[in-house]
């Protein structure tokens, strides 16, 4: 789902130093804040906002769930927010072990719940709201638009979208995956979204060396009216080495960059090789 | 975090799967007195393709494996240094079969694989013909007995060891549970000749992430090859990947830093490392920076911020203050974007005399400039 105005969030660890400047970031940007999880502050008041033991306290008045959680953690909290009818959990942590990730996201099927993340940096829809680590709030870099912009990592995200406003484009919304192998919301699933969304009109995707997210988003943009254009970081990283997102690596010839462009630019989405090509292939894709 | 064969057997026998008495040498002498009778000596290293490689030998006796220790210890094997042997008793085998269970990160939970032919080229012959492998997409919250098993293996001629062999493949889903495993594999497992249900080779990854909360286990497993300045970088809660150019790189989130080297690649240059101080770790800009820096081969420094969660006026703070103390005399250029990006440009500008680049592009292509003129 792409992130609106509308949607009620709840942040779990609220109280925390990240927790507290970031939430107060999106209430000042006017995302729709409607209360903060810490089971050791439960009852108290926190930004003015109220801090509940558990998500299942405010089951049925919030919409989306904020993981501001440490790694270890993650599951309780996920699981937690999923059987509170949460629609939506981003979920910021990175290094949760990789068996607490299939837990969460076993959890979240059963409760028809998605998960975005792990190990994302949130969720923007510019001029509306946002939820998570994004520089929503500077306008050099985030603009209300059509385009619908889809990355695995925060920073190339950032770069991606200060790129677009620089030309004059603004964004639908940021979609942030994650730089974790295992995901909730994959580049796929998240281009099936932008594809369904009225208000995008076209999508960029960020991808990294490592895994198959971009040769299968490639399939479904193959069928595709909206333009797309993409950028995959890491065509000089040696293979074999984890280039700090525990998924971005090549290993045993899977997960390299000239089969993910390969399958890319043979479904028609060009491949920009400089970050700063996006706004113009966008604007010629598909036309 | 790869574990050696020896590591990996020790922690599956723990855990019910039968393996073949053995023990650890690390010399000759050490191999002769683990030998009796006829024996596998086989090299300790974390790499597969071994036997092709020459590190599994079957020995006759003590003598002989005390040949195969000499030769293999201190040899090279798959780019990895032998360390250890292991001698271990030989089995006599009437069957071999492939079994292991790993995170499918394409499926979102663990799968179970079977294989009633196992052996060195199974990858091969999986992919050649798909009867080859049977596989189980397990759901985690339910798990899988030996109920699950019986049913991977249906239809399967196995003789009357498919108890056994189901038995065997409930145990390794336990295991694989138990011990945070990314994958758990066997290869060959096999039917020996009395009967015997037995794990001829193993292999055991423990998921990074699980770490953290296994701090017992991924003591036992086996080092990472790195060079002493990334395992310098590692101690000091940085990811730093050593390459061979000589642009430095600092910047902050592991997309943005591989798309900054991609950037240095595109307009001619070779970037000197892989180092990113993203996430939690954008404090630490000043020792990030002092490890670029001892690089002997690099000729300028370029810094790419695009700052969310890393502040980049936190990031620049860290830049100066390693700048100021370390005075190298190498050029730096600076693009910065993002969370404090103000006071950032104006630290750079003030305390460096360094004039940010607006277009991270520009700053990319005067740094592999100014790379070029010092190598002339």
């Amino acid at each position: 789902m792409i992130l609106l105005g509308s949607h009620r969030i709840l942040v779990q660890g609220v109280t925390g130093r990240q927790g507290t400047f970031w939430t107060s970031e999106m209430i000042k940007y006017g995302a729709a804040v409607v209360g903060g999880v810490n089971p050791r502050k439960a009852g108290t008041s926190h930004l003015g906002l109220p801090v509940f033991a558990s998500a299942r306290e405010m089951t049925g008045k919030f919409d989306v769930a904020l993981m501001f959680v440490p790694p270890l953690s993650a599951k309780t909290a996920a699981i937690d927010a999923c059987e509170a009818g949460a629609k939506l959990v981003i979920c910021l942590a990175e290094h949760i072990p990789t068996h607490d990730v299939m837990e969460m996201l076993a959890g979240a099927k059963a409760n028809g719940c998605r998960i975005a993340g792990p190990n994302t940096a949130g969720l923007v829809t510019p001029g509306q709201t946002f939820a998570g680590i994004m520089p929503a709030f500077n306008s050099r870099i985030f603009k209300a638009g059509g385009i619908g912009v889809i990355s695995r990592s925060g920073s190339l995200g950032a770069l991606a979208c200060l790129n677009l406003t620089r030309s004059g484009m603004g964004q639908s919304a940021f979609f942030g995956v994650g730089g974790d192998p295992m995901i909730g919301t994959t580049t796929r699933e998240a281009l099936e979204m932008f594809d369904r969304d009225e208000r995008t009109s076209a999508v960029v995707i960020c991808g990294e060396i490592g895994g198959s997210a971009e040769e299968e988003a490639a399939e479904y943009a193959q069928g595709m009216r909206k333009p797309v254009a993409a950028f995959i970081a890491g065509r000089s990283s040696p293979p074999g080495k984890k280039m700090g997102h525990a998924g971005a690596i090549v290993d045993g010839g899977r997960g390299g960059y000239a089969s993910k462009r390969r399958a890319l630019e043979s479904a028609g989405v060009p491949v920009a090789d400089l970050p700063s090509e996006l706004p113009a292939l966008i604007s010629g894709a598909g036309s | 975090m790869n574990f050696e064969e020896w590591a990996s057997k020790a922690l599956i026998a723990e855990r019910g799967i039968v393996v073949p008495r053995g023990r650890i040498a690390r010399s000759p002498e050490e191999a002769k007195a683990a030998a009796r009778g006829p024996c596998a000596v086989k090299a300790q290293v974390p790499a597969g393709r071994r036997g092709k490689a020459g590190g599994v030998k079957l020995a006759s006796g003590p003598g002989e494996a005390t040949e195969f220790a000499a030769s293999m210890l201190g040899s090279e094997i798959s780019g990895c240094k032998v360390e250890k042997v292991l001698v271990e008793e030989r089995v006599d085998v009437a069957r071999e079969l492939y079994a292991a269970v790993l995170s499918d990160r394409g499926n979102r939970c663990p799968t179970v694989l079977f294989s009633p032919s196992g052996g060195i080229d199974i990858e091969e012959a999986a992919a050649s013909d798909s009867e080859a492998m049977r596989s189980c997409q397990v759901d985690i919250r339910r798990g899988f007995g030996p109920a699950e098993a019986e049913s991977l293996l249906e239809g399967l001629d196995l003789g009357d060891r498919k108890p056994e062999i189901a038995a065997a493949l409930a145990a390794l889903y336990s295991a694989y549970r138990d011990l945070d495993a990314e994958l758990l594999e066997i290869n060959p497992l096999a039917i020996a000749a009395g009967g015997e249900v037995v794990a001829l080779d193993c292999k055991f990854v423990l998921d990074d992430s699980a770490a953290a909360r296994r701090p017992e286990l991924a003591a036992r497993a086996s080092r990472e090859q790195a060079t002493e300045l990334e395992i310098r970088a590692a101690e000091a809660g940085l990811r730093l990947i050593e390459l061979d150019g000589d642009v430095g790189v600092l910047a902050n989130g592991a997309g943005l830093t591989m798309a900054t080297m991609d950037a240095i690649a595109h307009f001619g240059g070779r970037p000197a490392n892989f180092l990113e101080i993203g996430g939690d770790s954008y404090t630490k800009a000043e020792p990030a920076l002092r490890i670029i820096l001892e690089n002997p081969g690099i000729k300028c420094l370029l810094v790419n911020f695009c700052g969310a969660f890393a502040r980049t006026d936190v990031m620049a703070g860290g830049v100066v203050a390693a700048w100021k103390k370390l005075r190298p005399s190498i050029p730096a250029f600076f693009s910065v974007h993002g969370t404090g990006e103000e006071d950032a440009i104006e630290l750079i500008r003030s305390e460096l005399g360094i004039e940010p680049y607006d277009l991270m592009d520009d700053a990319v292509v005067a740094a592999v400039r100014a790379a070029e003129e010092a190598r002339r």
